[in-house]
């Protein structure tokens, strides 16, 4: 396993699991959950600096950007205009390109807002960006995107902060087949179960910040969905057995007394 | 003494020296320059450019940086 590497735009990571940064109680238990999880990128959002309070804790005292990976993400843009703005922002912060487009369409359900998110992705793509697209578990929506120049494909297990688990694996097994491009599962996970589910049908990673931050022991919650997506990524490279409808027993006939 | 103008920065209205430079504002906001990102009225301003803006009435400014965030 040492060399499988999640591999996004040339860039290799030694961990599968990506973790948001938001939601915590402080910024410490924030730190403490993403070191046990050993993940390599974390989510983060762009804001206003607090020009008032100087001694409000910052993300970058608490998690280095040298040794994570900052995702800067568009959480909370609702059309194109907002999200570009957002990532050039971002990058002229310290020179992210690798960013994640998240363009949301409904206040309640959180759902992406595709057409926006589509329009948005080609125009940062086209401006040197490497766009890891948060997207509905829809193929031909992801096959766009695709099309476009999308460096990732990020669909949802379901609404964000949800916790259901993934609703459609059939999609989500649709979309790994026409893809070779990185296919991460973002939002809705729940329980570590659900990002070994994802890793068993074949996608490269998952992306979780609520089923952590909001667990009642987020630490454990770190370390579980760490584990729970290596062994889903193990379970997927090692080759299921097929299903049966009729038993097959497991030990010889041969000498039974 | 020179005229007071009005800005807003970071969605809050301030009364400032008109001809305030960007550099001077945000040197006396204590803002630290690393690690930030600075929006004049919507538009980027090169961090290294900041001593040759003149601030006008009625300028949007935005300092951002990030936070914790999905």
């Amino acid at each position: 396993m040492k060399k499988d590497k999640l591999i996004i735009s040339k860039k290799k990571f030694n961990s599968r699991l990506i973790v948001g940064t938001g939601k915590y109680k402080s910024m410490n238990e924030c730190a403490k959950a993403i070191k046990i999880s050993e993940a390599d990128i974390v989510t983060v959002a762009v804001r206003r600096v607090n020009i008032t309070d100087k001694k409000k804790p910052l993300l970058m005292d608490y998690i280095d950007p040298k040794k994570i990976t900052y995702l800067p993400n568009t959480a909370g843009c609702f059309n194109s205009e907002e999200a570009l703005r957002t990532l050039r922002l971002a990058r002229e912060i310290g020179g992210w390109k690798l960013v994640k487009l998240e363009v949301l369409g409904d206040k309640k359900n959180l759902f992406p807002e595709m057409i926006e998110t589509l329009k948005s992705t080609e125009i940062l793509t086209k401006e040197g960006f490497k766009v890891m697209v948060y997207c509905n578990d829809d193929p031909l929506m992801a096959k766009r995107l695709e099309n476009v120049g999308a460096a990732a494909i990020m669909p949802l297990a379901a609404p964000i902060g949800s916790g259901l688990g993934i609703l459609n694996k059939i999609n989500i097994q649709i979309i790994r087949n026409q893809t070779k491009l990185p296919l991460i599962i973002d939002a809705g996970l729940g329980q570590a179960s659900d990002a070994t589910i994802a890793m068993e049908l074949g996608c490269d990673g998952v992306l979780v910040n609520t089923a952590i931050a909001k667990a009642k022991k987020p630490f454990e919650m770190a370390k579980a969905f760490k584990n729970a997506v290596i062994a889903g990524r193990q379970s997927f490279l090692s080759g299921r057995i097929e299903k049966k409808i009729m038993g097959s027993a497991s030990s010889p006939k041969k000498g039974i007394i | 003494m020179q005229k007071k103008i009005k800005i807003k920065i970071n969605g809050k209205l301030k009364k400032i020296d008109g001809k305030t430079k960007l550099s001077d504002l945000v040197k006396n906001l204590k803002v630290s320059l690393k690690n930030v990102a600075i929006e004049l009225n919507r538009e980027i301003v090169d961090k290294k450019k900041l001593n040759k803006i003149i601030l006008k009435a009625n300028d949007r400014i935005e300092i951002v940086h990030f936070i914790g965030g999905g």
